[in-house]
């Protein structure tokens, strides 16, 4: 076995246990590289199938593009597909100009929270398009796709995290976790975060692409400007890179070429040195 | 022509090391100078320290490019194990670097449960210190074999080789009590950066390899390919409503391989099928079979009905199978571990509840030395306890195979601590007794209670020196016979029972089946304890495994009044007339008697 084989082991493992564990298991899809490939990894964890829903939070400011690859791609793989949005936060007309803390706030965190415990719209896709979903269950398990190389307090996480009553995330008191013995028991109210991807980095994320062929949104590749995307996220928050690659290959030899960190187009960073962590102890991903 | 795209870059190995050692001792330090020192770091990241540092009025602080936390980086202290990369020309490296204090052991047991290899760091000012050995302990029972022991902070000692030698002699003597064997001793400065990745002038007396030398020379564990096969039971999938008829095995292989054809057992039930398929999703051909690590799924010839937990293994190439395991821990958790106390045991996808039924030893991890045994181990003690499953267990012993002889125990909510597979001792006789009643559609106990008009329980009479107790049994069990209740009277010797903590009696691996068989069978059983002082005023008989069937106590002292009627323990007055006290006691069993 590779250091691929043994990446994908892993995480194929980690799914495998999340679904035999909770009951109401979700997987948070962004769209983005990292997520699509934990999408991949769960129909090799179970032959072919995605047993659970998908949920992605639409900001109503992603890139349009992603919008459709997520619909097609949701069509064309059968999956459960759900997705939550602050509504009431859109409607007070919420947007990055009063400050993206705030703007991230409600419109991922706010919206993650109440999208997972029921209380906050959720639709489903349909033949017919989107409509409200009937399971308003909170979900106890929610399976996420960050990666521990990404930036400093992701780098801490545990494979199976538990967030408390508030969404909250406790890092000063984890769970011990060893010998692929996960936290699978979980008090009301609460749920557990699963990272299946946590040992994975940039780089493996590609080869993983380029090996398996996944069909990634092409937002990644330059398409003849001499920029593409190294992350994706909502449009006015999110910079290009100056980049001439065109597949997984020349991502990877690109990347193993530079030491500048992926999220340096990710806005929200540059807030606070320690924004993330903030952002991630009140239940972001 | 077509222009050919370009070359995928070929797969680089990786390594997964740990930094451990006392608190302070500059392991956050010498990860982040590796970090920097290898340009495995992004400049703006060392920037954006640089500027902390600043605000904080510190000069530039290595450990801050791990330490990411808000906290940690206020407290100077790492909390929690941090993970990140770094490549030398050899390979890639994952670097946990793990926590020092002993408050975050269950930190260090996370970040140090997914290395390869260590690297255990001591202040060569300090020297050797609690956390030193503790962690040095912990390695050895997490199966980490290849360790290098830094001897860090030379520059606070003057660069001298006497206190490296001693530091060198000291450790190597506790490590050896211990059965662990470090690959080598490095002096280093990680602030000064001697010795971490260039070899500075120092030290000239050191002629051995540098920190990053040292790393590479570790090798990758042989794959566990070659041992007895062992695939736990993860799941076992059937998406009927996805249209998909396959019945599908799932696990990921602990040891050996198997191929499609191959004979395979599943244990503890010793169900014998064999291989059928080998299933996949996009695979790049179909699978042939499987080997250690992998994550797969299997069809099999015939169905057979598998648990998760199960083990699928070769005929002749089992592992044991046992309710009773001598193991050694480690605690983490908020609560000591207690005997009697009642865990949720995991080892590999098998979870079952167990109970502790001793604590044999504890050894203080800051000396190692043994206090002996006691009732309980505190959080952050190692012990060796005996464990009592509810449920037979396959397993291996730790000397034998790692990952199916691993586990951990749950209290509450929380893994509270880790252990490995000694020994696996006797069936639990108490254990064995439960088996024979918890068959589905069995003519079971409620059963006959109803047909027979009345409940089984268990009447205990502590026998006082003027035989009271055997007088009131016999005259109970008359009574009862010509009542038409199913009943049967026992007269226990002092061997027949077993101390269980300071409070319990529990009834002999050779009583207690026959015990449980009767009440069972619907009896109800009377049985008299002998003669002893101390027995007979505090000491209870309590039926383990056996909690839904009714216990009783009766015991003799002079001027008691009895108890009230609804307790499970009275204390009669041996003054009064045997006919009363018969009558008393029939009394307070009314509700389970014929009416």
């Amino acid at each position: 076995m590779d250091q691929l084989d043994r990446l994908e082991a892993q995480s194929v493992y980690i799914l495998r246990e999340a679904y035999k564990s909770f009951k109401n298991l979700c997987m948070l899809w962004s769209i983005g590289k990292d997520s699509t490939v934990m999408l991949w990894l769960a129909r090799k964890a179970f032959f072919g199938h995605v047993p659970f829903p998908l949920v992605h939070i639409d900001t109503s400011y992603k890139i349009p593009s992603m919008i459709a690859y997520r619909d097609r791609i949701a069509r064309e793989w059968n999956l459960t597909m759900i997705v939550g949005q602050n509504e009431e936060a859109l409607a007070g007309g919420m947007n990055h100009t009063r400050g993206r803390l705030v703007c991230c706030t409600a419109l991922k965190t706010q919206a993650l929270k109440q999208t997972l415990d029921g209380t906050g719209p959720r639709y489903r896709l349909t033949a017919d398009g989107y409509v409200p979903d009937s399971n308003r269950e909170p979900y106890t398990g929610v399976i996420v796709g960050a990666r521990g190389d990404e930036e400093g307090s992701r780098s801490k996480e545990r494979y199976f995290s538990p967030r408390g009553v508030d969404n909250n995330w406790d890092l000063d008191d984890q769970p011990p976790e060893l010998w692929n013995q996960f936290k699978t028991d979980f008090a009301p109210g609460t749920h557990i975060r699963i990272h299946p991807l946590l040992d994975w980095t940039e780089i493996n994320i590609w080869e993983y692409v380029e090996r398996e062929n996944i069909p990634m949104i092409d937002l990644y590749y330059d398409h003849g400007q001499g920029r593409r995307y190294r992350s994706i996220g909502c449009a006015p928050c999110t910079g290009m890179v100056t980049s001439t690659c065109r597949t997984p290959a020349e991502i990877i030899a690109e990347l193993r070429t530079t030491n500048v960190s992926e999220r340096s187009g990710r806005a929200q960073d540059q807030a606070d040195p320690h924004a993330m962590e903030k952002l991630r102890r009140d239940g972001y991903m | 022509m077509t222009t050919s795209p370009a070359p995928v870059p070929a797969l680089r190995e990786q390594m997964n090391i740990v930094i451990v050692g006392h608190v302070d001792h500059g392991k956050s330090t010498l990860v982040g100078r590796l970090l920097a020192d290898t340009g495995s770091i992004d400049p703006a990241r060392i920037e954006k320290v640089r500027r902390i540092c600043e605000r904080q009025g510190k000069h530039f602080e290595y450990s801050f490019l791990l330490d990411a936390l808000e906290a940690e980086q206020e407290q100077g202290i790492t909390i929690d194990a941090a993970r990140c990369f770094f490549r030398s020309p050899q390979r890639d490296y994952l670097i946990i670097d793990a926590p020092g204090h002993i408050e975050f052991l269950k930190n260090m047991v996370t970040g140090a449960a997914r290395a390869e290899a260590a690297l255990l760091l001591i202040d060569a000012a300090e020297g050797v210190r609690e956390n030193s050995r503790r962690h040095g302990y912990v390695l050895g029972m997490l199966g980490i074999k290849q360790v290098a022991v830094v001897v860090n902070k030379m520059d606070r000692v003057g660069y001298d080789q006497a206190v490296y030698d001693a530091i060198v002699s000291e450790y190597t003597a506790f490590l050896a009590q211990i059965g662990l064997k470090p690959a080598r001793f490095i002096p280093v400065s990680a602030l000064q950066g001697d010795q971490i990745v260039d070899r500075n002038a120092t030290m000239p007396w050191y002629g051995g390899p540098t920190v990053l030398e040292s790393i590479d020379a570790f090798a990758k564990a042989p794959p566990a390919e070659d041992q007895p096969l062992r695939m736990p039971v993860q799941d076992v999938y059937r998406f009927n409503r996805f249209g998909d008829v396959r019945r599908i095995i799932a696990g990921r292989v602990a040891s050996g391989r198997f191929a499609v054809g191959d004979e395979v057992v599943f244990l503890p039930s010793g169900k014998r099928t064999r291989i059928a398929s080998v299933e996949g999703f996009s695979m790049r051909e179909t699978p042939a079979g499987a080997v250690a690590g992998q994550c797969t799924g299997v069809t099999m010839t015939e169905q057979v009905f598998v648990n998760r937990g199960d083990l699928m293994c070769r005929p002749g190439e089992q592992p044991r199978v046992s309710d009773r395991i001598r193991v050694n821990v480690f605690w983490l958790g908020r609560e000591p571990l207690r005997r009697g106390r009642t865990y949720k045991l995991k080892l590999t996808t098998y979870s079952g509840l167990c109970e502790v039924e001793k604590v044999e030893e504890v050894l203080d991890a800051s000396a190692l030395t043994s206090p002996g045994a006691r009732d309980r181990v505190e959080r952050h003690e190692v012990a060796r306890v005996i464990l009592r499953l509810r449920r037979p267990l396959a397993c291996d012993l730790s000397d034998e195979l790692e990952e199916t002889s691993r586990l951990v125990l749950v209290d509450g909510y929380d893994v509270a601590g880790g252990g490995i597979v000694r020994e696996v001792l006797e069936a639990g006789a108490e254990d064995a007794a439960l088996r024979w009643t918890t068959e589905v559609g069995a003519i079971n106990r409620p059963l006959r209670e109803t047909k027979q008009g009345h409940r089984a329980f268990l009447l205990a009479l502590h026998d006082d020196l003027d035989q009271n107790g055997v007088a009131l049994a016999q005259a109970l069990e008359e009574s009862l016979w010509s009542s038409s209740h199913n009943v049967f009277r026992l007269q226990l010797q002092a061997d027949d029972l077993v101390k269980a903590g300071t409070d319990e009696l529990h009834l002999g691996p050779s009583t207690y089946p026959l015990v449980a068989a009767l009440l069972n069978a619907g009896q109800i059983v009377i049985a008299t304890l002998p003669w002893n002082e101390t027995w007979a005023r505090t000491v209870a008989l309590r039926l383990p495994g056996l909690d839904v069937v009714p216990c009783f106590q009766v015991r003799f002292h002079a001027g008691a009044d009895g108890g009230d009627d609804g307790e499970a323990d009275w204390t009669l007055d041996p003054a009064r007339e045997p006919r009363a006290l018969h009558d008393d006691v029939k009394h307070r069993l009314k509700t389970l008697l014929r009416s």
